[in-house]
């Protein structure tokens, strides 16, 4: 979908934007690679929710991980990276995007 | 005073010829004249000659270019005639004051000059024995005072005096030693009989 | 009103202890080094408000003023010559985000080779960055651009950074009578400052500066475009207010005996009060000389300048700094700009004069309307730009 462009005058002033704008930008459609999350190997550690440079990982009201927003994610693989679970009980892994 | 009256210091760095420009004009200002004060332009060193100016007016100043005829010339130390021409620029009815035990008329032999007024006056030798120290800038600004009548010698000692204990709050015998400085410098500078 | 005896530098730092802003980021340089030193003790001794960062270089005090004026703070530094031109990557950044910054700087020649004295050509190097420029021609009126530039620059309308300048040594270095302000009534004039933008307010939350590509970056550029118009009536209104609050006026221009003027001189900053003795000489001669003075060259006053000339014979446009483009300097360029299209233009003539803070004169003023007045009689430029007072 085409965004309108602001004119000008539109603008807030001094180069200003307001903040959450990322949130209309979906980056989950930059993804190659996918995270996929295995609850039940999960600790609850948040490494993940704390490095994900997309706020893509997904809490629910008891603020457990349950998941990956995929809208957001773009597969970097930073939660897999610093997940410290033991190799046989991965509770996030990679496989490769099929659209 | 109709016209701008224009002054030049001599002296080396440290001396306090800048000091005794600025405190001149100071007091000047107070006392109701309109003025200007300033360095010779560029790195201090101490030791070296140094020059710093004053320009004095019931109206006014605008103009921002430099002194070179200068009507009143000062000199803060006599050893800089060997090598500096004081005398540069000065017309032919401008006063030259300066620091020394000699006699104006020896020092116009010295400087063979052929013009001007010159007056002399021990402003190191009053100094060491009223404030202690050779700071002869202050005991000129007497002679100053004396010799261009551009001020009101009353107002003028009891304006410094405020200016120093303002600023010497915690050793008011400086302020003592330095206003008997001035005072003996009016009363004994003299001119050409 | 307390009478003050203070150089162009102290009367700047008075200014700014009075001001009160909220943070001053600074590098010393000479010979603008006493305004911050001075302002430093004020801090030290308790006297301001302001959060003093001492910083390793001017790209970092600017670097500093953008951070905190984008925090939403009054900001104020000051600097000279090599100092601005480091501060130059910053100063656009300055603009663009819409930060009233105001900078006191001391014309200072630009190295090599190496010299502290007066021209213009720091300032000159900076002048598209949208930054307001506003040149003062003794130390009261330094004085009273600082006060002023505070209200200019943060003027709702205009939203931009300001620079007051004076000349190097000059004025910086003179000792003068200042008028100055009560405590009380400066606080009154500058008011409390209004933050447009916070990038501190967790309320509001916002981004500053982003990468602004093809799409933005053109209308991101525009606000400056407008800002520096609206710039022009406020630095106007702000100078007649000024007049009437305390006496002194100020414009964009000031027009120096130029009613019946046939000949002129165009200069700004220290140059034009001694122009100003040599014109009531002229005049005392019976000679129809004039002076206009630029007191703000950013926003050029094109307008103003062009209804001052355009009845003259001749003028004599003084640059205190050079382009190198063989066609006069910046001044004399905006000038002849203005003039264009014009159904009576004077015979405009370009001197390049005291780089490095060579002396200009009584004598060399004089000399200067000489050529005018030669000019204006014979309707012929005798040299359209000279290099006035260096030896051949």
């Amino acid at each position: 979908m085409a965004i309108k462009k602001m004119g000008w005058k539109e603008l807030m002033p001094g180069d200003a934007i307001s903040g959450g704008t990322a949130a209309e930008f979906e980056t989950g459609d930059w993804r190659s690679e996918k995270p996929i999350f295995h609850k039940e190997n999960c600790i609850n550690c948040y490494f993940c929710w704390a490095y994900c440079p997309d706020s893509a990982i997904l809490l629910d009201e008891n603020k457990k991980v349950v998941g990956i927003d995929y809208k957001y994610c773009k597969g970097c693989g930073i939660c897999d990276r610093e997940c410290p679970t033991k190799k046989e009980k991965r509770a996030i892994t990679m496989e490769t995007e099929r659209k | 005073m109709e016209k701008i009256v224009e002054i030049r210091w001599h002296g080396r760095g440290g001396q306090g010829a800048k000091t005794a420009a600025l405190l001149f004009a100071d007091c000047a200002m107070s006392l109701g004249k309109y003025i200007q004060a300033f360095p010779e332009y560029g790195p201090e060193r101490m030791g070296a000659p140094v020059q710093a100016f004053d320009r004095l007016s019931d109206h006014p100043i605008t103009l921002h270019c430099g002194i070179t005829n200068p009507q009143i010339v000062l000199v803060l130390d006599p050893t800089l005639m060997a090598t500096v021409d004081v005398t540069q620029g000065l017309p032919a009815d401008g006063s030259l004051i300066v620091n020394t035990s000699k006699s104006p008329q020896e020092i116009r032999k010295e400087l063979g000059l052929k013009n001007a007024k010159i007056y002399t006056v021990d402003a190191s030798a009053i100094s060491k024995d009223k404030i202690g120290r050779d700071i002869p800038n202050t005991p000129m600004l007497g002679a100053l005072v004396k010799v261009s009548g551009l001020l009101d010698y009353d107002q003028m000692i009891k304006d410094t005096e405020v200016k120093l204990e303002k600023k010497f709050a915690h050793k008011p015998e400086i302020v003592k030693g330095n206003i008997e400085a001035i005072k003996t410098a009016y009363d004994k500078v003299k001119g050409e009989k | 009103m307390p009478r003050i005896a203070r150089t162009g530098n102290e009367a700047m730092a008075e200014a700014m202890r009075q001001i009160n802003p909220h943070v001053v980021a600074a590098y010393p340089i000479t010979p603008a080094t006493e305004i911050v030193m001075i302002f430093a003790g004020f801090v030290a001794n308790g006297v301001v408000d302001t959060q003093f960062v001492a910083v390793e270089s001017e790209h970092s005090a600017m670097s500093a003023c953008v951070g905190a004026a984008a925090a939403g703070c009054r900001v104020m530094t000051g600097t000279s010559s090599q100092g601005l031109q480091l501060m130059s990557e910053i100063l656009p950044i300055a603009s663009a985000l819409a930060l009233p910054i105001v900078l006191c700087e001391v014309n200072r020649a630009l190295s090599g080779p190496i010299n502290i004295h007066c021209d213009h050509s720091d300032t000159m190097a900076v002048r598209d960055f949208g930054w307001i420029q506003i040149f003062a021609e003794n130390a009261q009126e330094a004085y009273d651009s600082v006060l002023q530039a505070v209200v200019i620059a943060e003027n709702m309308q205009v939203r931009l950074p300001a620079m007051v300048t004076t000349d190097g040594f000059i004025i910086s270095h003179c000792m003068e009578r200042v008028e100055a302000l009560e405590d009380a009534e400066v606080k009154k004039y500058v008011g409390e400052f209004k933050a447009v933008n916070s990038v501190l307010d967790v309320g509001k939350p916002l981004t500053m500066g982003c990468l602004d590509l093809q799409d933005y970056y053109f209308e991101h550029k525009m606000p400056i475009v407008e800002s520096m118009k609206k710039a022009k009536d406020v630095i106007l209104e702000v100078g007649l207010d000024f007049g009437k609050q305390f006496g002194r006026e100020y414009g964009l221009v000031e027009n120096y005996k130029m009613d019946d003027a046939e000949i002129a001189m165009v200069a700004m900053g220290s140059t034009c009060g001694t122009a100003r003795v040599v014109v009531d000489e002229l005049r005392g001669k019976g000679v129809k000389a004039g002076l206009l003075k630029v007191r703000a060259f950013r926003p050029f006053p094109a307008e103003e300048i062009k209804q001052s000339l355009s009845k003259l014979k001749s003028v004599a446009i003084m640059d205190r700094s050079d382009m190198f483009k063989n066609q006069g300097g910046q001044v004399f360029t905006e000038i002849r700009s203005a003039m264009y299209g014009g159904a009576n233009s004077p015979i405009l003539t370009n001197y390049i004069y005291g780089l490095g803070g060579r002396e200009i004169s009584l004598d060399d003023i004089r000399k200067i309307f000489a050529e005018q007045k030669k000019n204006a009689e014979s309707g012929e430029v005798s040299q359209l730009i000279q290099h006035f007072g260096v030896r051949i």
